[in-house]
């Protein structure tokens, strides 16, 4: 069975090597400050008590006011799982964080999707684009605040998106 | 950084595009295919005008060329081939309609040609992104006329679910004229032999003297 790391045990072993790069923990999360992300990262692929080395999945979530970047590492030499944070792009302003694809190559698509719909920048990413949508397209998708075509239509028509709104 | 220094898995070699070795290469292609992407969505914003067919007055009627026209329309709607492509998931019951059990070989129509020059129709199976839109316009491009387009479907035909997404085309008459638009979803391969089997009885009314097949 995978050992699941609690957040607040993990902070406190990232502490242990990387002081003051954890901003806070809860349940099975560790929030860690963006500046800090490849020191921390790369402690936990390569130091023994870890030996993550697997990014399982990376993405991320748009909550209005700051963004939040998911990192699900998985370690098979240990067996264990843990979850990582990092608050980014506060007041929408440019979301930005350090690549992890020097650590593992398997963040390289993950990263660019979430550039593409999501918006966020990833500093020092080798390649560094869109993966879905194409080159020149307006905007990233899956934010909160996109309005898609279609619906910047209807808003703007007469009677369009407000009265349909009314009508509800 | 702390620890032993990683190396790049890319290996950018000293002196090189700053951008990086792969992307110096792909970025450039993928803008000229943004470009056309955009250059469609920006000039297919109106729907083709379905391609129905007139009836003709009774003057034209008074010509009769029937029997070249029977044999022409006979011959075309007797051996329909469709292009071989596949959008999503409708393909699948377009590929079960080609299987035994619904036997597309009935209608002369077995062979799904793998190459647009040989086919005469284009089964639009599935949903359509504007990504794709510009491929699929190209296969249509070349085929040889007459040709003849089945929207199946209903992201085909209308975006269906994803109507109002940020990539989907919003029904595929706003890239290519489509002669018969086929319901569901996914649709039978029962909806879609009757589908087809309309587009027959479409194929069998073009005349030399009226309109003939390939006119657009």
């Amino acid at each position: 069975m995978t050992t699941v790391w609690s957040g607040d045990a993990l902070a406190e072993a990232i502490e242990a090597f990387a002081p003051g790069s954890v901003e806070s923990s809860a349940g099975s999360d560790v929030w860690l400050k963006p500046e800090s992300i490849s020191t921390v990262c790369e402690g936990l692929k390569i130091r023994s008590e870890f030996k993550f080395d697997l990014l399982s999945s990376l993405t991320a979530v748009d909550y209005i006011d700051h963004f939040e970047v998911v990192y699900h590492l998985t370690s098979l030499p240990m067996n264990a799982s843990a979850v990582l944070k990092s608050r980014v792009g506060h007041g929408r302003t440019e979301a930005s964080i350090a690549s992890v694809v020097p650590i593992w190559r398997g963040a390289d698509y993950q990263e660019r999707e979430v550039w593409d719909l999501m918006g966020i920048r990833f500093d020092g990413h080798p390649n560094h684009k869109r993966i879905m949508l194409w080159e020149g397209y307006p905007g990233h998708p899956l934010r909160k605040d996109y309005v898609t075509y279609d619906q910047s239509i209807a808003s703007t028509a007469p009677g369009g998106a407000d009265s349909l709104e009314g009508a509800e | 950084m702390t620890g032993p220094k990683l190396i790049d898995p890319y290996g950018t070699p000293a002196g090189a595009d700053p951008r990086g070795a792969l992307q110096s290469i792909t970025l450039d292609l993928d803008r000229t295919e943004g470009e056309s992407v955009n250059k469609m969505k920006s000039t297919h914003l109106e729907p083709f005008p379905d391609p129905v067919l007139e009836v003709p007055d009774d003057l034209k009627r008074s010509v009769i060329v029937s029997s070249v026209d029977y044999l022409l329309n006979w011959a075309r709607k007797s051996s329909v081939f469709p292009l071989q492509s596949g959008l999503a998931c409708c393909s699948f019951e377009m590929i079960s309609a080609a299987m035994a059990r619904f036997d597309l070989a009935r209608f002369g129509m077995e062979a799904l040609r793998a190459s647009p020059r040989q086919a005469d129709l284009l089964i639009v199976a599935g949903t359509l992104t504007w990504k794709m839109a510009v491929p699929l316009r190209r296969l249509y491009d070349q085929m040889a006329e007459p040709r003849w387009v089945i929207s199946m479907g209903v992201c085909a035909t209308s975006g269906g679910p994803y109507y109002q997404s940020y990539s989907v085309v919003p029904g595929v008459n706003h890239i290519m004229p489509v002669d018969v638009y086929v319901p569901g979803c996914p649709p039978r391969p029962d909806a879609l032999l009757y589908g087809i089997m309309q587009l027959h009885d479409k194929i069998r009314r073009y005349s030399l003297n009226g309109q003939a097949a390939g006119q657009e």
